[in-house]
């Protein structure tokens, strides 16, 4: 019997939502793009994606947004990259704002420097199929991971893509790339979640 | 980005001298450089929101607290550059370098046309993006900035799909409309948007033979051509800028196929050449004018900004959403006053610099 098909949301505020929606089709999911609170209701699951997280904080203000996802990503599978990981993690440095509050790591924005630091790595991981490849656009860095967290790639000795539960984030930029392992870790996620509920 | 797009990621010459020269372009996975992925990674993020003229750091920090998903530090709006004449040129390092420390958002900056070494200056102090404006006075009537040659991303203006696509070849990694800058009049905008989309579908039904007289009408590289032909859509982000005043200009230009709007005068321009005043007390006029410090200096006026920044911001994400729009709309305390493009005269217009 084929698997039922995932419907995903990508929270399209601002940023490279389109880039992930592609990937996600790619992959066989349903894809909604979420610009109002209520579109949340029906998601297995869902991505946010990279962009400015100053941005996406002034979107959130309107309409109790903040909070229904806040509640939102405490319960359903969510995967945040770059902006969308400063958006998940407890504490946000350099300099310190507003987030969700739902995953147990500390990010520093824009550490490893401006648009000319940006680079394409090629990295260790533990998800299946070799060395990953990892697209950093100004990209923040994991400061500090808690205990319910698994480091699933590095950027040198920094975690760089990590799961707690049904949350992941990455301080790099999976839907830029050719590699679709971030984005199917994430689909298998949801999938779990799903057939626990 | 498909390996099909047609951009070549070629940096091989070197007449543009920067240092950097073509050295980061390895690592190709799909014919597309690892320098230009990472020039086009950023656009992306870019994409859905509004990009601010900056002329300080009170600006910028407005611009961000507001939403803005980037600002671009010049010393003069278009509008005052319009009104005030003489040779505009690249900000003053040491208004960019104050930006950037004031703001956590990507800070551009403009160079001149066919300017490199001003070009250099700015990759140099590391703005996140370059715009090489036809809003500065033109540094080389025949040539453009050989863009492969630098590692910071370049914006380009365009009037139409043939020059969009010229400075795609040469290696823009995002092309706005020009407009008519420093005017909020958008009828230009509308224009240039227009004429690049409707050469867009044209070329989408085009046979491979037509193909090949369509890049010589457009005297555009065939691969680029070819590339619209396939996908439709420009190679890189598209969009907007030049003229784009109010919450609903910004909503016209993104259904119109604009993917984030540049507002350069509309924010902080008052008219002509007078600005809004928002600056803050420092304890020097704090003390001068028994105020405190970090109040505004004249409260309206900061307000207004402000108002006017927020309300671009919300229009250009709920651009199809005309309740928004609205609300924006009345949200808005005032606009600047504005310049009717039809009252130009053609050798004053600055969209016509560049080629």
């Amino acid at each position: 019997m084929p698997a039922p098909v995932l419907t995903l949301g990508v929270l399209a505020l601002q940023g490279a939502f389109e880039a992930h929606a592609a990937m996600l089709r790619e992959l066989g999911a349903e894809v909604v793009l979420v610009r109002r609170p209520a579109q949340l209701a029906e998601l297995d699951g869902l991505v946010i994606p990279g962009g400015e997280s100053t941005t996406f904080l002034k979107h959130l203000e309107r309409d109790g947004f903040f909070d229904i996802l806040q509640s939102f990503a405490q319960t359903t599978p969510t995967f945040g990259t770059c902006a969308g990981a400063i958006l998940l993690a407890k504490d946000v440095l350099n300099p310190a704002q507003r987030s969700l509050g739902v995953m147990d790591i500390a990010i520093e924005r824009n550490f490893y420097g401006r648009q000319n630091d940006s680079a394409i790595l090629t990295e260790a991981t533990s998800l299946p199929g070799g060395p990953l490849e990892m697209v950093y656009i100004r990209a923040p860095r994991i400061a500090h991971t808690g205990t319910e967290v698994t480091t699933l790639a590095r950027r040198g000795d920094d975690p760089a893509l990590v799961q707690q539960g049904h949350l992941l984030a990455a301080t790099f930029h999976p839907e830029l790339g050719h590699d679709t392992r971030g984005h199917q870790h994430f689909l298998d996620m949801v999938r779990t979640a799903n057939t626990r509920a | 980005m498909a390996s099909t797009n047609g951009i070549s990621s070629n940096g091989s010459s070197n007449n543009g001298g920067s240092s950097n020269g073509s050295s980061n372009n390895g690592g190709s996975s799909n014919g597309i450089g690892s320098s230009l992925r990472l020039k086009l990674g950023l656009a992306e993020m870019l994409k859905g929101g509004v990009i601010m003229d900056v002329m300080d750091v009170d600006q910028a920090m407005i611009a961000e607290k507001a939403g803005a998903i980037a600002v671009m530090a010049l010393e003069r709006v278009p509008a005052m550059i319009r009104a005030q004449g003489g040779v505009a040129r690249m900000s003053h390092p040491g208004m960019i370098k104050a930006i950037q420390k004031a703001v956590s958002i990507p800070v551009m900056a403009k160079a001149r046309i066919g300017h490199f070494a001003e070009a250099q200056v700015l990759e140099y102090l590391a703005v996140d993006f370059i715009d090489e404006s036809e809003v500065l006075t033109p540094a080389d009537e025949l040539h453009h900035i050989d863009k492969h040659a630098f590692k910071t991303p370049f914006v380009c203006g365009a009037k139409d799909l043939g020059e969009a696509l010229r400075r795609i070849a040469e290696g823009a990694a995002m092309i706005r409309t020009k407009g008519e800058p420093g005017t909020g009049d958008v009828v230009h905008a509308v224009r240039h948007m227009r004429q690049s989309v409707s050469e867009m579908k044209a070329l989408t039904v085009l046979s491979d033979q037509e193909l090949y007289a369509a890049a010589k009408n457009l005297r555009a590289p065939f691969e680029l051509v070819a590339g619209v032909a396939r996908t439709g859509k420009l190679p890189v982000p598209n969009f907007s800028a030049g003229g784009i005043a109010t919450p609903a200009d910004a909503a016209l230009m993104m259904q119109l196929g604009a993917e984030t709007v540049f507002v350069g005068s509309g924010i902080f321009m008052k008219e002509g050449n007078i600005r809004l005043d928002v600056r803050l007390h420092d304890a020097e006029s704090a003390a001068l004018f028994g105020a405190k410090i970090g109040e505004p200096v004249c409260p309206e006026e900061r307000a207004e900004a402000e108002s006017r920044a927020k309300a671009i911001v919300d229009a250009a994400k709920d651009f199809t959403d005309p309740a928004v729009i609205a609300r924006a709309s009345e949200d808005c305390l005032g606009a600047m006053k504005g310049l009717a493009v039809g009252g130009i005269a053609e050798a004053d217009m600055m969209q016509n610099r560049g080629w």
